[in-house]
């Protein structure tokens, strides 16, 4: 089919290597260009659907799962983190409570303590007025008698200066009566 | 290739790059010759085996930047799939897989200068769309039997109506295969000649870098093209795929 005067020359290419009209429609070509066209496609598909496409599937699946995995074991750390957290509250909440507990006792403890204290004090302070009270009534009545014997002395003292006669019975009497009176 | 046998004036070849030519030598194409177009299909093979198979051999939990970059293109279409054409159609994801890894890799490829881009060969999409169409269609009959030609017939419709929707739903069921291919080649085609009819003006020096502004502006759309087209190769599959797995409408 080759024209004998350029070697590419053709039905579709002119003597200057040119296309004639649109080479797409250069029947000529056409079964070169099927033949090469199946069996690239036939490559390529067998390439694919042997290799490459299970290959990446495989690969896709594969880190679906590990991110499936891993966002599994996150909601189990959260969990336990959660978990932590609650407990660390509680022990906290527990805590002051004992606190407080304590702070109760202690506090009672030292209110009976105190209580005591004042208690033995009270009792003391009612002893020793009583004391007081039974020194100052020993001191009342020795100022009495003290009283009854300076005025008997004095009266002793003023009848005879008065010029009378010192009966001491009768004087003491008197100052005894009047002291009564 | 050509401007030194006419190099007079302005010359535009923008249909060169497309032409199939023998990789080693010269000579007649047969069938089994091994041609440019051979070749950059060979290259997309690379790319598809250095990107899926290469990236992720290391198989770790935490993908390296290729590795990502692999996963991100299985999940894309594996939920392209899922999603378009339903839980039952995923057994069918590596030939969706397949035919968008070569055309994204072919597509990408025709991208680096002086490449050959095999997906904008009509020849090429074509097969795909029609391995598409007649997988389709027979799989539809084996999956529904005759139920399948419900497809065609719209229960929801008006009675009347049912037959015409009927016609035109079989017209635009054959059309499927050819605006399947052709949006992919003319797609690729059409970017491919207009970065060539720029670069030819930008032998100019007085409009020069204009043109040079306009092949970047091209080639960055061509990038987002390459992409879009192979992703649209793959989600039509994907719906023809559902219309075989779930005719009834």
């Amino acid at each position: 089919m080759a024209t004998p005067t350029t070697e590419t020359i053709s039905a579709c290419v002119d003597s200057y290597g040119s296309a004639i009209g649109m080479p797409q429609l250069c029947g000529e070509w056409m079964s070169n260009q099927i033949f090469w066209l199946l069996i690239t496609l036939m490559i390529i598909f067998v390439v694919l659907s042997r290799i490459a496409l299970p290959r990446i599937a495989t690969i896709l699946t594969e880190r679906q799962g590990t991110i499936t995995n891993d966002i599994a074991a996150a909601e189990d750390l959260k969990a336990k983190a959660a978990a932590a957290e609650e407990a660390y509250q509680q022990a906290l909440i527990d805590a002051r409570a004992e606190a407080a507990r304590i702070v109760e006792a202690t506090k009672a403890e030292i209110k009976a303590d105190l209580d005591a204290a004042m208690a033995t004090a009270d009792a003391e302070i009612t002893e020793k007025a009583k004391a007081s009270e039974a020194v100052i009534a020993d001191i009342r009545s020795n100022a009495m008698a003290s009283v009854e014997e300076v005025a008997k002395a004095t009266a002793k003292e003023l009848v005879a200066a008065l010029g009378g006669k010192t009966d001491e019975k009768a004087i003491n009497k008197a100052v005894d009566a009047h002291l009564k009176g | 290739m050509a401007s030194e046998a006419k190099s007079e004036g302005l010359v535009f070849h923008p249909m060169d790059q497309f032409i199939v030519k023998p990789f080693f030598g010269s000579g007649s194409i047969e069938f089994y010759t091994f041609t440019n177009a051979a070749f950059w299909m060979m290259i997309s093979v690379v790319m598809v085996i250095v990107l899926l198979v290469l990236a992720t051999s290391r198989r770790s939990i935490v993908p390296s930047r290729a590795q990502s970059l692999a996963e991100l293109a299985y999940g894309f279409v594996y939920k392209m799939v899922e999603d378009v054409a339903g839980k039952d159609g995923v057994a069918y994801f590596p030939y969706i897989m397949t035919l968008f890894m070569f055309i994204v890799c072919a597509n990408f490829a025709g991208l680096l200068p002086m490449s050959f881009t095999t997906t904008s060969h009509i020849a090429v999409t074509a097969v795909m769309a029609m391995l598409v169409f007649l997988s389709v269609t027979i799989l539809g009959f084996v999956k529904n039997g005759a139920s399948f030609l419900s497809l065609f017939w719209i229960s929801s419709a008006p009675l009347p109506l049912r037959p015409i929707l009927a016609l035109i739903e079989v017209i635009s069921y054959f059309v499927r295969p050819i605006s399947h291919s052709i949006r992919l080649a003319g797609n690729m085609m059409a970017g491919h000649a207009v970065i060539k009819v720029f670069a030819a003006f930008a032998g100019v020096a007085l409009i020069a870098p204009l043109s040079i502004v306009a092949i970047t502006a091209i080639y960055a759309l061509e990038v987002l093209v390459s992409f879009i087209q192979a992703y649209v190769f793959a989600i039509l599959t994907c719906v023809y795929l559902k219309d075989a797995l779930h005719p009834h409408h």
